[in-house]
C-alpha cells in the first residue's frame, strides 16, 4: 500500500539510528521492566480517585438521584456533560487508527495503539453515565429488546437514547476488536521475548497463536482495512447519535441541525487534545521520543487547529442562524449563553475552543512541546464547558419563564466525574506497563521509507544520479 | 501538450447553441399575462392534469394557497391575505366575491411562478457548474495543503476544471445583480412589496438587502478567483524553478484559502440558496451544500481524467489514481447522505412547523426528484463503488460519475425550484437547455485551459511520488 518512492521533502518519522531490533527493544522495555516509584504514586492517586468515585456512585444508587444537583428543570447536567465529554475523547482513537489509515498517513503508526487504548478506556467511562444517571439503574436491562413475560413488552426505537445504547455498545465492541487484532503481532513479539513462564503464558494466550505467516499478514491487512472502513462511518455515527439526544428535541439551543457534524468535529478536537496530553507525557516517561517525534506532535496540533476552526465556524453559524431565524426563543437562548448567569462558562468555552487552537498557526507554538501540552489541556477544559453550556444553559432558561432556574452541582456530581478520571488513569497506567504501547509491527513497516537512517542511506546512494528531486539535498 | 480535439470543440459549441435555443424558447413561451395563465390552466383542466385539483383548491379557499404560501409566493402585488401571518387568514369570507378574488390571486400567483421558471432553470444550472468548479478548486487546495503524494499528476486537470470558476462566477454574479435590479424574482426578499408586508423578512433586512448581498458575493467570488489564479501561476512557475519557493507559496496560499473557503462557502450557501426560502433556516445548510458540490467537483476530476487518459494524454496516471478518485467519490457521496439525513431527520423528528414546511413542500410536490436523488447520490454509487476492482474500471467510473452529477444537479434543483416555481416545476426545454448551455461552456473553457500548459506538473516536489504511485 505504500509506494516505494518517498519524496525527499518528507521528514523522517523514526529519528535516531534505529534498526528493527531497536524498535522491538524500545517497545518491550516498559513491559519487561519494573514499575518505578513515579508510576506507583500516579497509580495510587488514580486508584484513590477511582475508589472515591465508586463510593459516590454507590451513594447515588443507594440514596437516589436527588443527591445530585440536577433539578426539575435541569434534568441533565454533569451526568450527560461528562458522558458526551468522554465519548468525544474516545473518538480520536478511532480517528487515528481508522481515518488516518484510510488516508495512508504513516505518522499514525506510532500513536494509534495508545490512541485506541484511550478510546476504549474513555468509552468505558462514558458508558457508566447512561446507566448511573438512571433513577432505577437496576432496570437498565429493560432498554434491551429482549423477549419477556410482559406480553413481550418492547422498547420504542424512536428514542435517541435507545440509539445511544446501540451506538455506544457497537462502538466499544468494534473498537475493541480493531485494537485487539492490531495487538496480535505485538503480543506475539512479547511472547517470544518472555523470560518467565508466567509472562510467556500470559502473552501466549493474548496473542492467539500468531505466527506471522505471509497468508496471515495478508489477511491481517485486509481485515484492518475493512475494519477501518467500517469504523469511520461508525465513529461519525456514534457522536452523531449522541448529538441527536439534543438535536431531536424542541429545546431552543438544542434543536439545531448542525449538531451532528459539529459534535463530531468537537469530538476529534477534544480527542486529539487528549492524545496529545497523554503522549507528551508517555514519550518522555517511556523513552519513546524516537518514535513519537516533534513532527507527530505538530501534526496532531494541526488536526486540533483544523477541527478547532471547524468548531469555531459552527459556533458562528449557530449564532448567525439564531439571529436570522427570527425565533425569539432561539435568540434568547444565545443571548442567555453570552450574558446570562452562566456567561463565564460560555466565555471559557469560546476562549478555550476558538482562540486557543488558532495560536497553532504559529510554527513556533505548534512545535513547542510545552505549549502543545498546555493547549491540549486548555482544549479539554474548553470542550467540557462546551457540553456543559449546551446542556445546562439551554435547559435552565427555555420557553416558560416560570420554569427558569439555576443549576448547582453537588459533591456527588463532582465525585462521580473525578471517579471516572481516576478509573481512566488506572486503566491507562496498567495498559502502559503491560501492553506494547507502540504498534511495533506497523512502525517496522515504515522503517525503510521513513526512518532517519534509511533516508540518509537513500540520499547517499541517489545523491549523484540525475533525479530532479535530489537537488534539494 | 494537450490539443483540444476539434470534435470536442464542435460538440461544446453545439451544446451552447442548443442551450441558448432551449433557454430562448422557454423565455418566449412563458406566459406574460393572467389571461395566458387562465388558458394554460383551462387546458390542464381539460386534460385532467395536476392543475385540475389545484384549480379546485383555489375555488374552495385555503387548500392550494395553504401550501403555496409556504413557498412564499406573496410576491403578487394583490396578495394581502396570504402572507405567513396566520391571523390574516381570518379575512376570508365564503362569498362569491371572495372566491373571485381568490381565483384572481391564484392566477397571478401561477403567473409569477411560470415567469420565474426559465430564470430559475438558468440559475440552477449556472450555480451548479460554478460550484462544481469551486468543489474541484477546494479539492485541489486540500491536496496541496495536505501534501498528498498521489495526486500531483492530476493537478493540471484540477487547474483546468477550476478555470471555469471565472466565467461561471461572473455569470452567477450577473444573475444576482439582475435579481437585485428586479429583473427576475428568484429571491423573493428583493421585492420591496413583499418585504413591506412580511415582518419576518423585515427582521432580516439587516442581512438580506441588495447592496450588502452583492458586496458579499463580490468578496467571495473575488477571493476564490484570486486563489485560483495565484495557485495556477505558482504551479506553472514551479515547473521551471530551481527551488521549491513556488511550491511553498502555494502551500501557504492553499491553507489560507481553505480558511477563507469554509467561511465564505457557508455564507454563500445562505445567501444564494437558503435565502430563496427566506422564512426557512438550517444551521447545517452550508456544509450540506458543500458536500453536494464537493463530490460533484471530484467526480468531474475523475471523468476528465478518464477521458484524457483514454486519449493518451496522461502518461503517469494509472488505475491507482483512478481508484483513489473513485474512493473519494464513494466517501463523499456517503458524507453527503449523512448530512442530508441529519438535516432531514432532525426536522422531521422535531416537526416544528416553521422548519418542517421546507420538507413538506418537497415531499408533496417534488416526491420523485426528492427521493430519486437519494437513489442517484447514495444508493447507486455506494453499491457500485464499494468494489475495489470496479473502482479501477473506466466505464464504471464514467457510469457512476454521470449518475452522481445528474443526482447533484437534481439536488440543486430541489433546493431552488420549490421556492421559486412551487408545484409548477417540470424538467423541460428550459431546464435541459440551461444544463446544455453551461455544460458546453464548461467543456469549452476547461479544455481550452488544458491546452495552455503541459499536463504534468514537472517540478512539484511530490511529483515523483505521484508518478510512482501504486495502491
Amino acid at each position: 500500500m505504500s509506494s516505494h518512492y518517498e519524496a525527499p521533502i518528507r521528514k523522517p518519522l523514526i529519528i535516531g539510528d534505529k534498526n528493527y531490533h531497536d524498535v522491538t527493544v524500545d517497545v518491550a522495555r516498559p513491559v519487561e521492566g519494573r514499575a518505578n516509584k513515579q508510576w506507583w504514586i500516579a497509580f495510587s492517586i488514580a486508584l484513590a480517585a477511582f475508589l472515591w468515585g465508586v463510593g459516590c456512585v454507590a451513594y447515588t444508587v443507594g440514596t437516589g438521584i436527588g443527591t445530585w444537583g440536577s433539578n426539575k428543570t435541569v434534568g441533565w447536567a454533569w451526568d450527560i456533560t461528562n458522558f458526551v465529554w468522554w465519548v468525544g475523547i474516545g473518538h480520536a482513537g478511532t480517528l487515528i487508527s481508522a481515518v488516518l489509515l484510510l488516508f495512508r498517513q504513516k505518522w499514525r503508526m506510532a500513536i494509534n495503539r495508545s490512541a485506541e487504548a484511550m478510546t476504549i478506556f474513555s468509552v468505558i467511562q462514558a458508558a457508566m453515565f447512561p446507566v448511573f444517571h438512571m433513577g432505577r439503574p437496576w432496570l437498565a436491562y429493560w432498554v434491551m429488546p429482549i423477549p419477556n413475560q410482559f406480553g413481550s413488552l418492547w422498547v420504542n426505537f424512536n428514542s435517541p437514547l435507545l440509539w445511544d445504547v446501540f451506538a455506544i455498545s457497537t462502538y466499544l465492541s468494534v473498537s475493541l476488536v480493531f485494537w485487539w487484532t492490531g495487538l496480535l503481532p505485538d503480543f506475539a513479539m512479547l511472547r517470544d521475548r518472555a523470560i518467565t513462564p508466567f509472562t510467556k503464558r500470559v502473552y501466549s494466550i493474548l496473542s492467539f497463536g500468531w505466527s506471522g505467516r505471509a497468508k496471515d499478514w495478508q489477511r491481517f491487512e485486509e481485515v484492518s482495512l475493512v475494519l477501518a472502513g467500517l469504523a469511520t462511518p461508525l465513529v461519525l455515527s456514534v457522536h452523531t447519535i449522541v448529538s441527536f439526544d439534543f438535536a431531536t428535541s424542541v429545546i431552543p439551543g438544542w434543536h439545531t441541525t448542525i449538531l451532528p457534524p459539529y459534535f463530531v468535529a468537537g469530538a476529534i478536537f477534544s480527542g486529539f487534545a487528549m492524545v496529545n496530553t497523554l503522549l507528551i507525557i508517555m514519550r518522555k516517561l517511556s523513552h519513546l521520543e524516537a518514535y513519537i517525534t516533534i513532527q507527530h506532535i505538530e501534526l496532531m496540533n494541526i488536526v486540533i487547529m483544523i477541527t478547532g476552526s471547524i468548531v469555531g465556524c459552527a459556533y458562528i453559524t449557530e449564532l448567525f442562524v439564531a439571529w436570522y431565524s427570527g425565533v425569539e426563543y432561539e435568540q434568547y437562548a444565545f443571548l442567555n449563553r453570552a450574558t446570562g448567569p452562566y456567561w463565564w462558562s460560555y466565555l471559557l468555552m469560546m476562549t478555550c475552543n476558538v482562540v486557543s487552537p488558532q495560536v497553532m498557526w504559529f510554527k513556533k507554538i505548534r512545535t513547542s512541546i510545552m505549549a502543545s501540552f498546555i493547549i491540549s489541556l486548555v482544549v479539554n477544559i474548553g470542550m467540557w464547558f462546551e457540553r456543559f453550556v449546551i446542556i445546562v444553559t439551554s435547559l435552565h432558561r427555555d420557553y416558560l419563564p416560570s420554569s427558569w432556574t439555576m443549576f448547582q452541582p453537588t459533591f456527588v456530581d463532582a465525585g462521580f466525574f473525578i471517579g471516572t478520571i481516576g478509573f481512566f488513569f488506572v486503566l491507562f497506567l496498567l495498559y502502559s506497563r503491560s501492553f506494547p504501547v507502540i504498534a511495533q509491527a506497523e512502525v517496522k513497516s515504515i522503517m525503510k521509507t521513513s526512518s532517519e537512517t534509511y533516508k540518509r542511506k537513500r540520499d547517499q546512494e541517489h545523491g549523484n544520479d540525475n533525479h530532479s528531486h535530489s537537488e534539494n539535498h | 501538450m494537450y490539443t483540444f480535439s476539434s470534435r470536442l470543440k464542435t460538440f461544446s459549441f453545439v451544446l451552447i447553441a442548443l442551450g441558448i435555443l432551449g433557454i430562448g424558447y422557454s423565455f418566449l413561451t412563458a406566459p406574460k399575462t393572467v389571461e395566458d395563465v387562465e388558458k394554460i390552466l383551462a387546458a390542464e383542466n381539460a386534460h385532467g392534469g395536476h392543475g385540475a385539483d389545484h384549480e379546485a383548491g383555489a375555488a374552495h379557499g385555503e387548500d392550494a394557497h395553504g401550501h403555496a404560501a409556504e413557498g412564499h409566493h406573496e410576491a403578487t402585488a394583490s396578495h394581502t391575505s396570504h402572507g405567513n401571518d396566520t391571523h390574516a387568514e381570518a379575512g376570508h369570507q365564503p362569498d362569491v366575491h371572495a372566491a373571485h378574488d381568490e381565483h384572481q390571486e391564484h392566477l397571478e400567483h401561477v403567473l409569477h411562478q411560470l415567469k420565474t421558471k426559465p430564470w430559475s432553470a438558468v440559475y440552477v444550472a449556472a450555480l451548479f457548474f460554478m460550484l462544481l468548479s469551486l468543489g474541484a478548486l477546494a479539492f485541489y487546495a486540500i491536496q496541496n495543503a495536505a501534501q498528498a503524494g498521489w495526486s500531483p499528476v492530476l493537478f493540471r486537470v484540477m487547474e483546468g476544471i477550476s478555470s471555469y470558476l471565472i466565467p461561471g462566477a461572473i455569470i452567477v454574479f450577473i444573475l444576482l445583480v439582475l435579481g437585485v435590479m428586479d429583473m427576475h424574482h428568484i429571491f423573493i426578499w428583493m421585492d420591496e412589496d413583499v418585504v413591506a408586508k412580511d415582518h419576518l423578512i423585515q427582521a432580516k433586512t439587516g442581512y438580506l438587502n441588495g447592496p450588502f448581498f452583492l458586496i458579499r458575493a463580490a468578496i467571495f467570488m473575488g477571493g476564490w478567483i484570486w486563489y485560483r489564479q495565484y495557485s495556477r501561476k505558482n504551479s506553472l512557475l514551479q515547473d521551471d524553478a530551481n527551488d521549491n519557493i513556488y511550491y511553498k507559496k502555494n502551500f501557504k496560499a492553499s491553507a489560507s484559502f481553505l480558511v477563507f473557503f469554509i467561511i465564505s462557502e457557508s455564507i454563500m450557501s445562505w445567501d444564494w440558496i437558503m435565502s430563496v426560502d427566506p422564512h426557512w433556516y438550517s444551521t447545517l445548510f452550508g456544509w450540506y451544500v458543500f458536500a453536494s458540490f464537493f463530490v460533484s467537483g471530484i467526480t468531474a476530476i475523475a471523468l476528465i481524467t478518464v477521458y484524457l487518459k483514454a486519449k493518451g494524454y496522461l502518461e503517469y496516471v494509472n488505475t491507482s489514481h483512478i481508484h483513489d478518485l473513485a474512493k473519494f467519490m464513494f466517501g463523499i457521496s456517503v458524507f453527503w447522505t449523512y448530512l442530508w439525513f441529519s438535516q432531514f431527520m432532525l426536522m422531521w423528528y422535531a416537526d416544528i412547523p416553521e422548519e418542517v414546511v421546507y420538507f413538506k413542500t418537497r415531499i408533496e410536490d417534488y416526491n420523485l426528484p426528492f427521493f430519486g436523488m437519494l437513489v442517484m447520490n447514495f444508493v447507486f454509487p455506494v453499491l457500485i463503488l464499494i468494489n475495489t476492482d470496479f473502482k479501477r474500471l473506466s466505464w464504471i467510473i464514467v457510469m457512476a460519475g454521470i449518475v452522481i452529477l445528474c443526482g447533484h444537479y437534481i439536488d440543486f434543483f430541489n433546493m431552488i425550484m420549490p421556492a421559486t416555481v412551487g408545484d409548477r416545476w417540470f424538467i423541460g426545454v428550459g431546464e435541459i437547455g440551461a444544463v446544455l448551455l453551461f455544460l458546453g461552456l464548461f467543456i469549452f473553457v476547461v479544455f481550452t485551459t488544458l491546452t495552455k500548459a503541459p499536463l504534468l506538473a514537472k517540478r512539484n516536489p511530490l511529483i515523483e511520488e505521484s508518478k510512482h504511485f501504486h495502491y
